[in-house]
């Protein structure tokens, strides 16, 4: 069974909470428990059909509201395929949330309404997906009962989604299908009102979807700790410790060790109790070198090392996620998987809005929620790639040494 | 439908994602420390802990809040993993803050020494000066749980704030805190009951006795069972039997309910889990007490 990680975002009223729940309830995947508070909260607030979103929203505050603040971890499996949805909010205060949710998915569902079209949210949620290059969009024209199933609606939404994605350089495989999350029309069952549909429901699309695609073959492995141990069976073992980032990593295979570009083979990878001669992107291994070299937590392990890697230089898209604003010249800790280093915001170059990314002003300083492309200077090399190259090695975050907040996520150019 | 199917390419990905975190949380904080309770979550975490640094020793102790109010098979249980593991076990017990007056016995039928647990936790994360308590605590498990981060930030009082929680974003952990402030942090947030009890299978891992059917005294109550013991308040209405039983969560005894059930095998609890279409903290009386309960308690420093 392999695990696919989605992403939905959108506000309570575009029903995004009732897909969740008309697609959970139409895969038979409901617990009982979360069937008699469907059942219950139904019937206290007199509705006719049934109110999913209590399942989904968690914390009082978001009940009290009735909107999503923050994300919430869905986990539900079919015959064949596991599912993590991470619910996000979709309101513009809320987009540091939204991000997050993004972050870790390969999926991102965009809800439409069918009597509204596209709004300034669908064009900040396809911008996020971009930006994070999610491999996929699907865009769910929901409330198609409200319009009658009706194809030119459907087709009026089709051709304004494809003037906003024409804007941008990377472009996902898009779907776009019409579906009733309320009733049931093209989530997990097909429909029998739109007729003049003939893709595949929701749940076909998310099923043939193939996790872990396209991935970066350059080897990198974030050292995490040295372990050393001395005793009767391991006698002066000395390892290091790391998840690998991209690529793959054999017995026998030259590393260079950054910063210090000292080289040394691969004489031994462990899991456990298990020693295999190879391990791929995405593994949590113990690795020994023949040689005895200087390497400690922050460094990283390459096969193929560049000026890139080394560059204290680094020009990125950053989203702003602090009430604190940022300003020129503030100085913040950079957090790049396991290494950091002090960084300087050098320049703001141009705040991009989501709405309207052709667009793009300046500015002196950074507000909650803005997305700019900035240039930072760091005090020592983080080994940074682009993310469009290796796209777990081209992604940081940055820290305010006084609050200690994570308060921007930056993508390398 | 899909192309490949290899089961147990997920369960792999969570190991791996799962002791990435566990490292993360001994390379970044000074004192950690791994929240215990023999349950089934934790005994997962305990394997994974040992997965992430052998051959080393896993370099942080265990914390057992001891309620007084344990099944016997668990601790007995928890005595023989430490000693395997060769783990340092520290016991802080809740009768202690009941003695020294801080926290109030509760009265009545549904009386549990759950929520008193806090306060226990929190001076023995003052006492030891823990700076991370790791734990078994899944997203699946309930709502607000769905909505914690996997490093998340206690204040000084141990409170959770669900609307400052701090982004969390790819595979970056931000473990940077004030002096007097802690992380919980989550490594198996991701897992699903069904995953732990795969992943069980898979590794062979030991569970307490109590996991499997057996024969036990129990007090009918409600329509759920409860095993009979000392620290149950007994009403009028409680009736006592004597059927064959497991249980599907272990917390305290006053609070865990049972399931009648013959399945000895994990194979056939897994097959039982899946057709009973309930979730496991159905069986957790505290959490049934409002809808809010277990954020509530949460916000209060609760594990």
């Amino acid at each position: 069974m392999d695990l696919l990680r989605i992403n939905t975002a959108g506000s309570v009223d575009d029903g995004k909470s009732t897909l969740i729940g008309r697609f959970l309830n139409d895969s038979h995947a409901l617990t009982i428990e979360q069937e008699e508070l469907i059942a219950r909260k139904t019937k206290e607030k007199g509705l006719e059909d049934l109110d999913f979103s209590v399942i989904t929203d968690g914390l009082i505050a978001e009940r009290e509201q009735g909107i999503t603040i923050d994300v919430a971890h869905i986990y539900f499996s079919s015959a064949d395929r596991k599912f993590i949805i991470a619910d996000s909010p979709g309101h513009v205060e809320y987009t540091r949330n939204m991000v997050t949710g993004a972050s870790n998915s390969e999926v991102s569902i965009i809800l439409i309404d069918a009597r509204k079209g596209l709004l300034e949210q669908t064009h900040r949620h396809y911008f996020i997906s971009s930006l994070l290059r999610l491999k996929t969009v699907v865009f769910c024209i929901n409330k198609m009962d409200l319009v009658d199933y009706s194809e030119d609606v459907f087709l009026n939404i089709a051709a304004q989604i494809n003037k906003m994605t024409a804007q941008f350089s990377h472009t996902p495989d898009i779907h776009v299908l019409p579906i009733s999350s309320l009733k049931g029309d093209n989530v997990v069952n097909p429909s029998n009102n739109t007729d003049w549909y003939k893709g595949d429901t929701l749940s076909g699309i998310l099923h043939k979807i193939i996790p872990n695609g396209i991935e970066n073959e350059d080897f990198a492995l974030d050292v995490q700790q040295v372990l050393h141990v001395q005793n009767k069976e391991f006698t002066d073992y000395r390892a290091y410790a790391g998840r690998i980032i991209s690529g793959r990593l054999a017995v026998g295979d030259e590393v260079t060790v950054l910063p210090s570009g000292t080289k040394s083979e691969v004489i031994e990878i462990r899991k456990f109790t298990n020693t295999p001669t190879s391990a791929n992107a995405g593994e949590s291994i113990q690795l020994r070198l023949k040689d005895d070299v200087d390497i400690s937590r922050g460094m990283m392990l390459v096969k193929q090392p560049n000026e890139k890697l080394l560059s204290k230089d680094i020009n990125a898209t950053v989203v702003w996620m602090d009430e604190k604003q940022a300003s020129l010249s503030g100085k913040y800790l950079l957090q790049a998987g396991t290494r950091t280093a002090v960084c300087k915001l050098q320049a703001i170059e141009a705040v991009i809005p989501p709405e309207n990314p052709s667009q793009t002003y300046e500015a002196s300083a950074l507000k909650l929620n803005d997305i700019a492309k900035v240039q930072l200077k760091t005090a020592a090399p983080v080994f940074l790639d682009s993310f469009a190259a290796n796209r777990l090695n081209g992604v940081f975050i940055l820290i305010d040494t006084q609050t200690n907040n994570t308060v921007a996520v930056g993508f390398v150019a | 439908m899909t192309q490949h199917i290899n089961p147990y390419t997920h369960l792999q990905t969570l190991e791996d994602e799962s002791i990435y975190i566990i490292r993360e949380v001994v390379a970044q904080f000074q004192k950690p420390v791994l929240l215990f309770s023999g349950g089934k979550d934790s005994i997962t975490l305990a394997r994974l802990a040992q997965k992430a640094f052998y051959p080393a020793k896993i370099p942080f102790p265990f914390l057992h809040i001891d309620t007084g109010h344990n099944f016997p098979e668990t601790i007995e249980f928890r005595d023989q993993l430490v000693k395997e593991l060769g783990v340092e076990l520290i016991v802080r017990y809740v009768q202690d803050s009941i003695d020294q007056n801080k926290v109030k016995e509760e009265t009545g039928k549904h009386a549990s020494r759950n929520a008193l647990q806090t306060v226990t936790l929190l001076d023995a994360i003052e006492e030891f000066g823990f700076d991370a308590c790791m734990g078994g605590a899944r997203r699946d498990e309930e709502k607000s749980r769905a909505k914690e981060r996997i490093f998340s930030v206690r204040d000084d009082f141990g409170q959770w704030d669900a609307k400052k929680q701090r982004p969390e974003l790819f595979n970056i952990f931000n473990g940077k805190i004030h002096f007097g402030e802690n992380v919980r942090a989550f490594p198996i947030s991701n897992w699903t009951e069904e995953d732990v009890w795969t992943y069980i299978n898979q590794e062979g891992i030991g569970l307490p006795t109590i996991y499997f059917a057996h024969t036990r005294k129990l007090v009918k109550r409600d329509g759920a069972f409860l095993a009979l013991s000392d620290y149950l308040n007994l009403v009028e209405t409680d009736e006592i039997v004597e059927t064959v039983v497991r249980f599907r969560t272990v917390g305290d005894m006053t609070c865990t309910a049972a399931f009648v059930s013959e399945a000895s095998a994990i194979e056939d609890i897994m097959y039982e889990n899946k057709s009973s279409k309930s979730s496991e903290r159905g069986a957790r009386i505290d959490d049934k007490r409002s809808e809010a309960a277990l954020e509530q308690r949460k916000k209060g420093g609760y594990f």
